[in-house]
């Protein structure tokens, strides 16, 4: 049976800006991804230390997902009730390059382990404890439709009872992070999960 | 009449599938070498992609079929997805059809020979295959790619089943793929996960994985073929929330996925009566699902690893290990764990030491990843 769904928290990162619930909460004038990244992280006093070893698209879902998690409350989950569903164009390939750029010297298995798109569901996963369903697909552009349709799937079918899910792209000095917390509460100024909602800009 | 109606979930069966690997093109003959005792895995010691000595599955040189503007990834997908089709009446596969790909690393080895420019970028790029591959079919539904590091075949598998319960497609061809390049086994050196030998799942002497190159596919659907096709029961998806390349302490992650799959699959653990593990040898995987097998109470059930025979082909891992998987249903037969002489692992697990002939009825297949990602999938008659 299909359950209501809330878009409860949203958070996107792109074009030097930071939008927290469609309030602009940061913009900033890096020059690079790895400057902004970091930019991002001292500008809102994040302590995370292990934030500094990963790489780019694990740094960029880490910083999207912490401000959009702000106000999630933990408690009214199960671990295994809450996951994730991401998807980009470009897979690893930011870092595939690096790591094969490394390969001149010692491969290092700290880069390596970072050359599958996944991780940063797992380094999500990891801060937040969460142990629910987390799936990554690879399309050319964000499909609205089937995302809309995959944490549909998993949330009326109570495999999960929260849900982020969205788009985490970078690939050299390109990057845009969208996310969404999809939820069964509803809460005050959550908007209904539809596929219009996470079509239009944050 | 039930057939139409919007409330009835309908079950999903494999209905064709075939395995493309060094010890055979089609399940057949893979199955044969199984019955053989035949490894994939070789010593190799003038391997272009390393200079040290190594042991891993791969294709000889030469012997995938090469179709130009394809890439090798790109072929065995074909190779694979052609097979399936040719097993299946003609136009079986309508507009209700949908291409799910399983790949970690795809096209990576184009790294390797080509010039690296933006355009190779695109080149590279999973959904670009997939598309290539969707137009060579005729497929008219837009491809989805799974990369969900060692997880993706299974999660393929659990996507397609749930697209045609969801009554969005009848039909899904679901196909992985994995090359060994360079990039890929300079990666598993520097962990210093390879072994030097033969892989040995779940032994005491266990020292590492051995890498494979393979293609698998299966076509899903909601139509039955043939009273033999197995049904995909259930799956389940879960994540250990502890460290990014080492597995879950406790098991309990992947021990709840495996429970998630018994109860959607409406069993308990006394009806499963084969395990198909993920079984690298790794020290840390072994034990780790060693520890989920015994929280999910399957301890006594009969188990095995066809890493040994394989080696792990990644992205084509889940898929081959699944097809043999329902060949066990379809023909009563368990392969022998290859490498397994003592048990290695700190909890108690019924390792099959040789070939056995029983009946099936459910089945349950494992696999875990970097990433932390878990999956359990409940296959049955």
């Amino acid at each position: 049976m299909a359950a209501q769904k809330y878009i409860t928290a949203t958070c996107s990162i792109s074009n030097n800006q930071v939008h927290l619930n469609g309030e602009q909460v940061f913009a900033g004038n890096s020059k690079t991804v790895d400057e902004l990244l970091l930019s991002i992280y001292q500008h809102f006093h994040f302590s995370y230390p292990k934030f500094h070893k990963m790489d780019n698209l694990s740094k960029l879902g880490w910083l999207t997902a912490e401000l959009l998690l702000k106000d999630f409350n933990e408690q009214n989950y199960h671990a295994e009730q809450v996951g994730t569903v991401l998807a980009n164009a470009n897979a690893s390939l930011d870092m595939d390059l690096r790591y094969y750029d490394s390969l001149k010297d010692v491969p290092s298995p700290s880069l390596f382990v970072y050359t599958l798109p996944n991780i940063v569901a797992g380094e999500i996963c990891i801060r937040h404890n969460f142990k629910g369903e987390n799936a990554f697909f690879v399309q050319p552009s964000f499909d609205a439709d089937f995302i809309h349709r995959q944490v549909s799937y998993l949330l009326d079918k109570n495999i999960l009872q929260a849900c982020i899910c969205g788009w985490i792209d970078v690939l050299g000095q390109e990057y845009t992070a969208k996310l969404f917390l999809v939820e069964k509460i509803k809460k005050e100024n959550a908007a209904e999960f539809s596929v219009e909602k996470i079509k239009s800009p944050l | 009449m039930i057939i139409n109606n919007p409330g009835v979930i309908p079950d999903v069966y494999i209905v064709a599938d075939n395995i493309l690997s060094p010890i055979g093109k089609t399940t057949n003959e893979n199955l044969q070498s199984l019955k053989q005792n035949i490894s994939a895995v070789k010593h190799h010691t003038d391997l272009d992609i390393t200079p040290d000595p190594i042991a891993a599955a791969l294709f000889e040189p030469n012997s995938v079929n090469i179709v130009k503007n394809y890439t090798k990834f790109e072929n065995l997908l074909i190779s694979s997805i052609s097979d399936v089709i040719n097993q299946l009446p003609q136009g079986y596969l309508g507009d209700k059809t949908v291409l799910i790909v399983s790949s970690t690393k795809g096209n990576i080895s184009l790294l390797e020979t080509e010039k690296h420019t933006e355009a190779l970028n695109n080149r590279m790029a999973l959904h670009t295959s997939a598309q290539l591959v969707t137009d060579h079919f005729g497929f008219v539904n837009k491809p989805i790619i799974i990369s969900n590091a060692c997880i993706s075949g299974v999660m393929a598998i659990l996507t397609g089943m749930r697209l045609i319960q969801s009554g969005q497609y009848e039909n899904a061809v679901v196909a992985g793929a994995d090359v060994i390049s360079k990039f890929v086994l300079s990666g598993f050196q520097s962990f210093q996960a390879l072994s030097s030998t033969v892989c040995r799942p779940f032994d005491k002497e266990r020292t590492g994985l051995n890498l494979g190159e393979g293609a698998a596919t299966v076509v899903l659907s909601s139509r039955k073929q043939n009273d033999t096709d197995v049904k995909v029961s259930s799956g389940a998806i879960s994540n250990d929330a502890n460290h990014i390349s080492g597995p879950s302490r406790t098991g309990e992650e992947l021990g709840f996925a495996i429970k998630k799959a018994l109860l959607d699959a409406g069993i308990t653990a006394h009806d499963v009566d084969y395990i198909s593990t993920h079984g690298t040898a790794t020290n840390y995987n072994d034990e780790m699902e060693a520890n989920a097998i015994n929280f999910a109470g399957l301890q006594h059930v009969l188990a095995n690893s066809l890493k040994g025979y394989y080696g792990h082909t990644l992205g084509a891992a889940g898929l081959i290990e699944s097809i043999i998987a329902t060949y066990a249903i379809k023909d009563g037969l368990i392969f022998p764990s290859l490498g397994y002489a003592e048990n290695g692992v700190s909890k108690p697990i019924n390792i099959c030491t040789q070939l056995t002939h029983m009946p099936v009825k459910h089945v349950l297949k494992t696999a875990s990843g970097f990433g932390g990602c878990n999956a359990a999938m409940i296959f049955s008659k």
